[in-house]
């Protein structure tokens, strides 16, 4: 039973990193239409600005200023992507978006992956965090417990700028009639620019938190990203709340089929995906279009 | 007596023109298709080091100055046994490929070797570890050169055992390799004493590790066995730190790890772990020089891994046995019987011979990771613990279950 409760707390901490992840592509998708395959590629693009900004002889900058720095870093990378790119597909199919955005993380994996080789480069938990808690039930490492806290608070803290503030209900109406939102002097391209800026930031933000956990490599995006999209295909594409949540609860899901039968952990996502569109196609969230 | 002379001068004639033509067949071009794992997991510990290995090789053996042709080609096999398969036939049936090198993972060597077979190519295996290559799966065409899971469960494991961890927990990557290994050092955990007392088998490239480790954590075994490799054992042996198991008493034993999985897990974290290897870059002069120009050739300046540098001595010991029948490289079994009859010697492995079965014999190391301030270097990693003669890291001959053996 212990180790029960253990997998669901080793669950949550995967699925913090799920919800920040499918929090971005769901604010991507609802707010500009785009099914943004290159969050993958922009997640590693985080981790490694933080790896970047610790090694480099001159600058030595830490865990901490990083959490900020490389998702502004990278969302900045977004913007320009969105400025260069994805502004011509407006009012096309969704393919064009998923075609050129897989075709960008292509890319930017494979010029990582051409200078900094496959295997990873290390990254240590930041000295405040390190050590761990027992629990009586587990062992629980403080940098774990850390990453669960703070994505929550930024989750929901994505979740109220978006649903609950003024600056949100542009941004909703801008999504449902562009045209009607610029007649009151909105400048409505920006606003989109940012939006985008702000989900690649999230990701970003994600691989700046996964660093220490995990190795900084080029395909650390490519390997997660088919299970967020997951993810955010069994919350309901766009549903802001949906993807926190299905985040969340699919880690666990997740964390107990590693317990009960590890062999079908990579797989579990998935099926469930099958399950939750077959009864309801639209997502557990999700409206109809 | 004058026509008796005659004929015989038309006869020498005849004969000597006919030996000229003979010789003008020897065919003395020869194409090498390294395969293997370019952009996944394995591909820093073999990928494009390896071809490059191979390369060098090439032009340490001098050959294209006595008028050889030796090409080289590279292909991806992504880790899956269909893709590997699928290249080594193009390979064969149209690029006219002679030899395949490499090929890490051991779901794809396997599935690789059948094809080899079946084309009578020659197959130097240097990336995968499985030893079933050498044993119920060996081949007339197929030789083994860096390593095996009997080795590693025969060095790593039994100095584990003997040290007291006499209970073991196994992680292991679900599929041909990690089952190989996981069976090995069972063996050889059980022979000496100890016990398994569980196991969880995980997918190949799992980015985590903490339920597993959890599990592993609850078993209270004195020894957590690590059957996996590259990736997945880096983020193991990082994860494993954080979770305060080493600290909490228990043991890690990377059964396999490499140069560069030292170098992304960062010394920090890997310091004090046990392991064999049967080739590391700082062992003596001749494997520094090669190093070194290994690592300037390389786009990040990476030391060669043992996989690397089985590839290049691989390579080396093949264009010997050309070299020595004269050319006629199409004939993989005759090529292969011609290198088992030469023994082996190069500047990185040193003396050693390649069994009936396929496998070669050579020194292997144990070692273990240095403290960062014994290291002097980017990549100054390991302190040697010991060494283990060929004969006593690899399997007997009397053990080997190879049919080549019963004759």
């Amino acid at each position: 039973m212990q180790a029960l409760y253990a997998q669901l707390l080793v669950g949550l901490i995967n699925g913090s990193f799920y919800a920040l992840l499918s929090l971005g592509l769901a604010v991507i998708f609802g707010m500009l239409n785009i099914i943004n395959f290159a969050h993958g590629a922009l997640y590693m693009m985080g981790a490694f600005v933080a790896y970047f900004l610790l090694n480099n002889d001159y600058l030595s900058i830490g865990y901490w200023p990083a959490l900020i720095i490389a998702p502004i870093v990278v969302g900045i990378f977004g913007m320009i992507l969105e400025r260069t790119m994805l502004q011509w597909l407006t009012g096309l199919d969704h393919l064009y978006g998923l075609l050129l955005t897989f075709g960008i993380a292509l890319i930017v994996q494979g010029v990582f992956q051409n200078y900094f080789g496959s295997s990873g480069l290390p990254y240590s938990i930041p000295d405040q965090l390190r050590g761990g808690m027992n629990l009586g039930f587990m062992f629980l490492p403080i940098y774990r417990a850390w990453v669960v806290i703070f994505s929550l608070v930024v989750c929901l803290a994505t979740w109220f700028l978006i649903e609950k503030t003024r600056l949100g209900a542009y941004l909703r109406a801008a999504t449902e009639n562009p045209t009607l939102v610029r007649a009151f002097g909105i400048n409505v391209p920006r606003m989109i620019t940012l939006t985008y800026g702000l989900g690649v930031g999230l990701a970003a933000l994600a691989g700046v938190l996964s660093a220490p956990i995990n190795q900084v490599r080029p395909l650390m995006g490519a390997d997660l990203i088919i299970v967020v999209f997951a993810v955010v295909v069994i919350g309901g594409m766009g549903s802001i709340m949906g993807s926190i949540i299905t985040g969340f609860a699919l880690g666990v899901i997740e964390g107990l089929t590693k317990y009960f039968y590890p062999e079908a952990s990579n797989t579990v996502v998935f099926v469930l995906m099958v399950l939750v569109l077959l009864v309801k196609p639209t997502g557990l969230t999700g409206r109809a279009a | 007596m004058k026509t008796k002379s005659i004929a015989s001068f038309l006869l020498t004639t005849a004969l000597t023109f006919a030996a000229a033509g003979v010789a003008s067949a020897q065919d003395k071009s020869v194409k090498i298709g390294a395969l293997s794992d370019q952009s996944g997991l394995y591909a820093d510990l073999g990928g494009p080091g390896s071809t490059l290995a191979a390369q060098m090789a090439v032009e340490d053996s001098g050959l294209a100055a006595k008028g050889w042709k030796i090409d080289i080609i590279s292909g991806d096999h992504q880790n899956k046994p269909d893709i590997g398969t699928a290249i080594a036939r193009q390979w064969f049936d149209v690029d006219k490929v002679d030899i395949i090198v490499d090929v890490p993972n051991s779901g794809v060597a396997l599935a690789v070797n059948n094809v080899v077979k079946e084309k009578n190519g020659v197959y130097i295996n240097s990336g995968a570890a499985t030893s079933d290559l050498t044993n119920a799966q060996c081949s007339p065409n197929t030789v083994h050169w860096t390593y095996d899971t009997y080795m590693l469960a025969h060095t790593t494991g039994q100095a584990l055992v003997k040290a007291g961890g006499d209970t073991w927990f196994f992680l292991t990557a679900d599929y041909a390799f990690g089952a190989a290994l996981e069976r090995d050092t069972t063996a050889v955990i059980t022979a000496n004493g100890g016990k398994v007392v569980g196991g969880v088998k995980h997918p190949l490239n799992t980015p985590d590790f903490s339920s597993f480790l959890l599990q592993a954590q609850a078993s209270k075994a004195k020894i957590i066995g690590l059957a996996n490799a590259g990736g997945d054992t880096t983020n193991t042996i990082k994860q494993a730190a954080e979770f305060g198991i080493v600290k909490g008493g228990q043991k890690l034993a990377a059964l396999l790890l490499f140069l560069t999985d030292v170098k992304a897990i960062g010394l920090e974290t890997a310091q004090g772990l046990n392991f064999t290897e049967t080739f590391y870059w700082d062992m003596n002069d001749q494997t520094r020089a090669f190093s070194k120009k290994f690592s300037e050739k390389m786009k990040n300046g990476a030391m060669p891994t043992m996989v690397q540098a089985g590839v290049y001595a691989g390579v080396r010991h093949y264009l010997k046995a050309l070299e020595a029948m004269g050319g006629n490289p199409h004939d993989g079994v005759k090529v292969v019987e011609k290198m088992k009859s030469m023994p082996t010697e190069d500047e990185l492995f040193g003396k050693g011979e390649i069994q009936p079965n396929g496998r070669t014999i050579h020194n292997a190391y144990l070692f273990e990771v240095k403290k960062p301030s014994e290291s002097k270097g980017p990549w100054d990693f390991y302190k040697l613990v010991g060494t283990v003669p060929g004969d006593q890291a690899f399997t007997p001959l009397s053990e080997s279950k190879c049919a080549l053996l019963k004759k």
